[in-house]
């Protein structure tokens, strides 16, 4: 009986059926190993991105006695919102947020506008110099707006096109602290990364089917007309993400806000100089205790970003599955 | 038959394309173009910024340069410094966030709420932003940066602390740099994880536009997924590796120390020729990195045509 067993076992490991089972398992073990490895990776990476706002959470709560207490982390015990208040009142929160998102709005539609325009020209339109004009958008990718930062200012400091403002009011302008510099730049498709952008669109429309123009011409619709009734509805995705990337950076943007824009009370710039202005202005010299109100005045910044992404993160992927970005 | 006047359909078709582009070549000319001849000349002069709101230029000649590379107290050791850490981030970020686009691609539960969550850093690039969320960060997993050092130190020490094994590993006799490289690199993590959230969507929707049959068919004939990643994979990503790349650059180059120094030259102490030098000096090394990088790289890109 037994050896019987034996013999049944032995045929049986040596079978066709044993060797996929065995190779069967073997997989779900490396599977498992592989996904554990993943998941740890993920988590961990998701911490390192999560944590510095589980920190600023905490900060904007933690009151400078629990901030002491070497029995306190991450969760006060007396937790208030001062930090906040001292923030808010600080940065003058609704005024300056009005400003900042008015501002990024405008800019953002401007710049998905333009962008679109332009973009259309160099995908679809053969004309002589092409593909020199549509190198040198590269160059201005490539060239780092920083190099020509001082010449900007100085042009914006006194702005003139050929003479022809200061024959009308005896000098040029001075547009330094106006919104105007970055509109300017903005309309003529040299604002926050237009060129990224151009090249975003320009990659899309020339991924769409001729057809769709071909239909439209046939049927007598002018060049305009094609591009804002036809071409433009199908330029979704990518006028989606590149209108969150434009929101997002102009909301974000220091550069170009403090080199324009220093007084114009955009929350960017004011969270820059929120250091020096409460040691200067309430006299609050403890080091730690700028810190916790910093973080309230950054938790207070993001927050409205946040929001927004998080009601719009589904259209942005998709958005940017579709957008073109790779070509 | 009578010859028609002017330009054909098609051509005139063609030309339309000028109105479309219109606007940029004015703001290129205007802004862009304008500003970059004009930042060469402020190189090679000196300016003086006069009461009434103009300014009144006078040639230098190379002074300025001389000034920055031979006398300045520290511009040189900062350029160097930016370009040297443009240099080791680039290879870390690109690779980091393909792995990262990898591991996203792949179908599991919860997908969209990891996506969400690291695509957050797009959402918060700013550097008034970035600068506290890293001291946040430092005092919630205990790393350090030699500016905080002391404050951790003298303060309580709460989580993990990196100088605890620091300390540690010093005791066991390992050499100063290595330690120092060590833990320099364990607090640069965020920075690496934070500045690829763009290179991630990038590199994922690259990996989206691959064909399924490519991957059927290598199935098919019985690859490992090691011959699968870098026989399909990696060649149909690798444009897409020229176009992170270039883009990591410019975008460490524009967040880095030495536009800041050349920031502060010229609009703190005023001396607008001497930042425009300086502007030019570290302009002309990214280019030179990015022409170098990209030659490089686009000998071994694969196109698909």
């Amino acid at each position: 009986m037994d050896l019987q067993l034996v013999q049944k076992a032995k045929t049986y490991t040596k079978s066709e059926d044993f060797k996929l089972s065995v190779k069967k398992s073997e997989n779900k073990v490396k599977n498992f190993f592989l996904n554990l490895v993943i998941i740890i990776i993920l988590i961990g990476t998701s911490f390192v991105i999560l944590s510095p706002i589980i920190g600023l959470v905490s900060d904007s709560f933690m009151p400078l006695e629990d901030f002491y207490n070497p029995l306190i982390y991450l969760i006060p015990e007396n937790p208030n919102a001062q930090n906040l208040i001292t923030a808010f009142k600080q940065i003058d929160y609704p005024k300056s947020l009005a400003i900042s998102l008015g501002f990024s709005v405008v800019i953002m539609l401007l710049q998905a506008f333009i962008c679109s325009f332009v973009g259309y020209g160099f995908a679809r339109f053969d004309f002589p110099g092409n593909k020199i004009l549509f190198a040198l958008v590269v160059l201005t990718i490539v060239v780092p707006v920083q190099t020509i930062m001082v010449p900007l200012y100085t042009q914006f400091r006194g702005f003139d096109i050929f003479g022809i403002i200061s024959l009308i009011s005896g000098k040029p302008l001075n547009l330094i602290n106006t919104p105007y510099p970055l509109l300017l730049m903005t309309i003529t498709g040299m604002g926050l990364r237009s060129g990224l952008f151009i090249y975003i669109f320009r990659q899309f429309f020339k991924g769409l089917p001729k057809e769709l123009e071909s239909a439209a011409f046939i049927d007598g619709a002018g060049t305009f007309y094609t591009y804002f009734f036809i071409m433009l509805p199908n330029a979704i995705p990518s006028i989606i993400t590149v209108m969150l990337f434009a929101l997002v950076w102009q909301y974000n943007d220091v550069f170009f806000s403090s080199l324009f824009m220093e007084n114009m009370g955009f929350l960017s710039v004011k969270l820059t100089t929120l250091a020096s202005k409460l040691s200067a202005q309430l006299q609050i010299r403890d080091p730690n205790q700028v810190k916790l109100i910093i973080s309230s005045g950054v938790l207070l910044t993001i927050l409205p970003l946040v929001v927004i992404y998080l009601f719009l993160q589904k259209y942005f992927m998709e958005g940017i599955e579709r957008s073109g970005i790779v070509g | 038959m009578k010859k028609k006047k002017g330009l054909s359909l098609t051509q005139r078709q063609k030309l339309m394309g000028l109105y479309f582009v219109a606007p940029w070549v004015i703001g290129f000319l205007l802004f862009f173009a304008y500003n970059l001849v004009e930042a060469v000349v402020f190189s090679f002069s000196k300016i003086k910024i006069n009461d009434g709101g103009g300014f009144s230029i006078t040639w230098a000649g190379i002074e300025n340069y001389r000034y920055a590379l031979r006398e300045s107290a520290d511009f040189v050791r900062r350029l160097t410094e930016s370009m040297g850490s443009i240099l080791i981030d680039v290879p870390l970020i690109t690779f980091f966030s393909l792995f990262i686009a990898i591991l996203l691609n792949r179908k599991f539960k919860g997908r969209a709420l990891v996506r969400a969550i690291f695509f957050l850093p797009v959402i918060m690039a700013s550097a008034a932003i970035n600068d506290t969320l890293n001291s946040n960060l430092e005092a919630l997993m205990g790393g350090m940066s030699n500016t905080a050092a002391a404050q951790v130190t003298d303060t309580t020490a709460t989580g993990l602390n990196a100088m605890v094994f620091a300390g540690a590993l010093m005791d066991f006799g390992m050499p100063n740099q290595v330690i120092e490289y060590l833990v320099g690199a364990v607090s640069r993590l965020y920075e690496i994880i934070r500045s690829s959230g763009v290179q991630i969507i990038i590199f994922l929707a690259a990996l989206q536009a691959i064909s399924p049959s490519l991957y059927e068919v290598a199935q098919i004939e019985g690859a490992t997924s090691y011959e699968t990643f870098w026989k399909i994979t990696f060649p149909m990503v690798s444009p897409l590796i020229l176009t992170n790349v270039v883009y990591t650059i410019i975008d460490l180059y524009s967040q880095s120390d030495i536009v800041e120094v050349a920031h502060t030259t010229a609009f703190t102490s005023l001396d607008f020729g001497l930042g425009a030098a300086m502007s030019v000096i570290s302009s002309l090394c990214v280019c030179a990195i990015l022409g170098i990088v990209s030659f490089l790289i686009s000998k071994k890109v694969f196109y698909q045509s």
